[in-house]
């Protein structure tokens, strides 16, 4: 089914809304599309904030996706500093946040999500930052430099990406986490030390297995972190780097399904056939593994919004890709594939100390995802293995004399 | 400044003028040249901006690195002439430049 001239109302002009107004346009929808975003500049790429953006070596033209005369070029009406605050799914309406109504032929979701703020005593101190938008970023820069300490909240990816970035720009940087190992809910037990390891060896510091209790501050700007124990680590200033929630209240008012995220198919469609929802917002189906997840990645935001446009278009259904992801620090490269659902052994492929290496999560024979560091064959190979279901040699995989094109049996 | 000539998989040209200083995949990008996803954004962790260099321009877009060559090693559909079009920094020189996309960066 196609409606060229159907009019599309994308709310978020993110990585996801902003690729799928320029995908529509590219598969041939003639009609309207209007794109809201509560930012005041076109869709950008968001990934560089935390790495290249924050040290200096990208410039706001280079993240954005796509000039601002290309919306007027390709007819799409981009309203900036705007966002829907109710959606009316029995008269296809959105109300924006300035009081105007707009009337949709079909809605997608591009919301995103929003950094976790600690509901805790100073956390409205001037310098409790999150890292977000390109406006945080400005910020966090600014807030960087030699003589400056920062403290980061939560070793994830976000938190050891802004303190190499920090590190880098000759500020201090102390990571604070309440789990006894950083990385915890989102890498393995040897990924995690090899990271704490070199970030050690670079200056970082880390304070872990230690909650958080307050922020303190003087005339209203934060100078350290209180912990439960009583300690206060002194800073200049702070990342949140605790998590994101998604923006999906106006679809749960609005009666769509929600778990973690707006349900959706493998077109990106909720329950009501005109609405779709992608990217970060969204609880989505993985094939690969048969289950529903978020992945929380540019990669699954791209596959989705090309899965609208394919559908809205009538264009046929792109094949499911394996979901991936990767992270920047100093010279080191992480290129993840796969979710390690259900794995049964961990194996490791390369020796950490020589800063190239690949942890590989398996179910019985078959690979469930990697984490490779400066190791793109295991990626790349890792990646098809995962996509194939091939069963591998785990004696052979854990070789690395042995050809990663020879793993599978 | 470089015009750079981008062809389809199924023949269809694009025909743009791209700024000194971007990569090849950003002229594709910035231009919503379709056959070009280029996921990661040019941080040659993906090879999704995989294309064929013409033959007369290899040695103008000069040489792979180690990192982008053993994405390639991996990649579908490689032929000698390929390259990640991040990797590939316009200038003057690159001033009628010729790429073909690949049918699928998947």
């Amino acid at each position: 089914m196609s409606q060229s001239d159907a009019h599309v109302v994308i709310l978020g002009a993110g990585h996801a809304g902003g690729t799928a107004a320029a995908l529509l346009r590219q598969y041939g929808h003639t009609g309207l599309i209007t794109m809201v975003g509560e930012e005041p500049i076109p869709p950008y790429q968001r990934p560089p904030l935390s790495k290249a953006w924050l040290k200096g070596e990208a410039d706001a033209d280079s993240l954005a996706l796509k000039p601002l005369e290309f919306y007027g070029e390709q007819n799409i009406d981009f309203r900036p500093n705007l966002k829907a605050v109710k959606l009316a799914r029995s008269d296809k309406t959105v109300t924006l946040s300035d009081g105007s109504i707009v009337s949709y032929d079909v809605l997608i979701i591009a919301t995103g999500m929003r950094p976790i703020r600690l509901p805790i005593e100073g956390a409205d101190l001037e310098g409790v930052l999150t890292l977000r938008s390109a406006a945080d970023a400005e910020v966090i820069k600014a807030a960087l430099g030699p003589g400056k300490r920062l403290a980061i909240i939560g070793g994830g990816y976000i938190g050891l990406e802004v303190a190499a970035s920090a590190r880098a720009l000759g500020a201090e940087a102390v990571i604070i986490e309440r789990e006894p190992r950083i990385l915890a809910r989102s890498a393995c037990e040897a990924l995690s030390n090899f990271f704490h390891g070199y970030h050690l060896s670079r200056g970082v510091e880390f304070v872990l297995g230690a909650g958080v209790e307050a922020f303190v501050g003087e005339g209203g700007k934060v100078t350290g972190v209180r912990l439960a124990d009583g300690r206060v680590i002194e800073c200049d200033v702070v990342l949140l780097g605790v998590g994101a929630v998604p923006n999906d209240e106006i679809a749960r008012e609005a009666g769509l399904e929600c778990a973690r995220g707006i349900v959706v198919d493998l077109e990106a469609r909720t329950a009501d056939p005109s609405v779709f929802a992608i990217g970060d917002v969204t609880h989505r189906p993985l094939p690969h593994y048969g289950r529903m997840f978020g992945p929380e990645s540019v990669p699954s935001a791209l596959e989705q919004a090309k899965q609208a446009a394919s559908a809205i278009t009538g264009r046929a259904a792109p094949t499911p890709e394996v979901p991936w992801n990767w992270s920047d620090q100093y010279d080191l490269k992480l290129q993840i594939a796969g979710l390690p659902f259900d794995a049964d052994k961990i194996l490791l492929r390369g020796d950490p100390a020589s800063g190239k290496f690949a942890v590989f999560h398996l179910k019985g024979d078959q690979v469930q995802s990697v984490e490779a560091i400066n190791s793109p064959p295991e990626f790349m190979m890792g990646k098809q293995l995962i996509a194939n279901r091939k069963s591998v040699d785990p004696a052979k995989l854990a070789d690395p004399s042995v050809s990663m094109k020879e793993v599978a049996v | 400044m470089a015009k750079i000539t981008y062809i389809e998989h199924d023949g269809t040209e694009h025909v743009v003028d791209v700024k000194n200083g971007l990569t090849v995949m950003e002229g594709a990008v910035k231009n919503n040249i379709p056959g070009i996803d280029a996921d990661c954004g040019g941080a040659c962790a993906c090879a999704t901006c995989h294309v064929y260099v013409d033959e007369a321009w290899r040695e103008k877009t000069g040489s792979t690195s180690a990192m982008e060559d053993s994405m390639l090693d991996f990649a579908e559909n490689v032929e000698p002439n390929s390259r990640l079009s991040c990797q590939i920094k316009v200038t003057d020189a690159l001033d009628g430049l010729i790429v073909r996309m690949p049918e699928s960066q998947h």
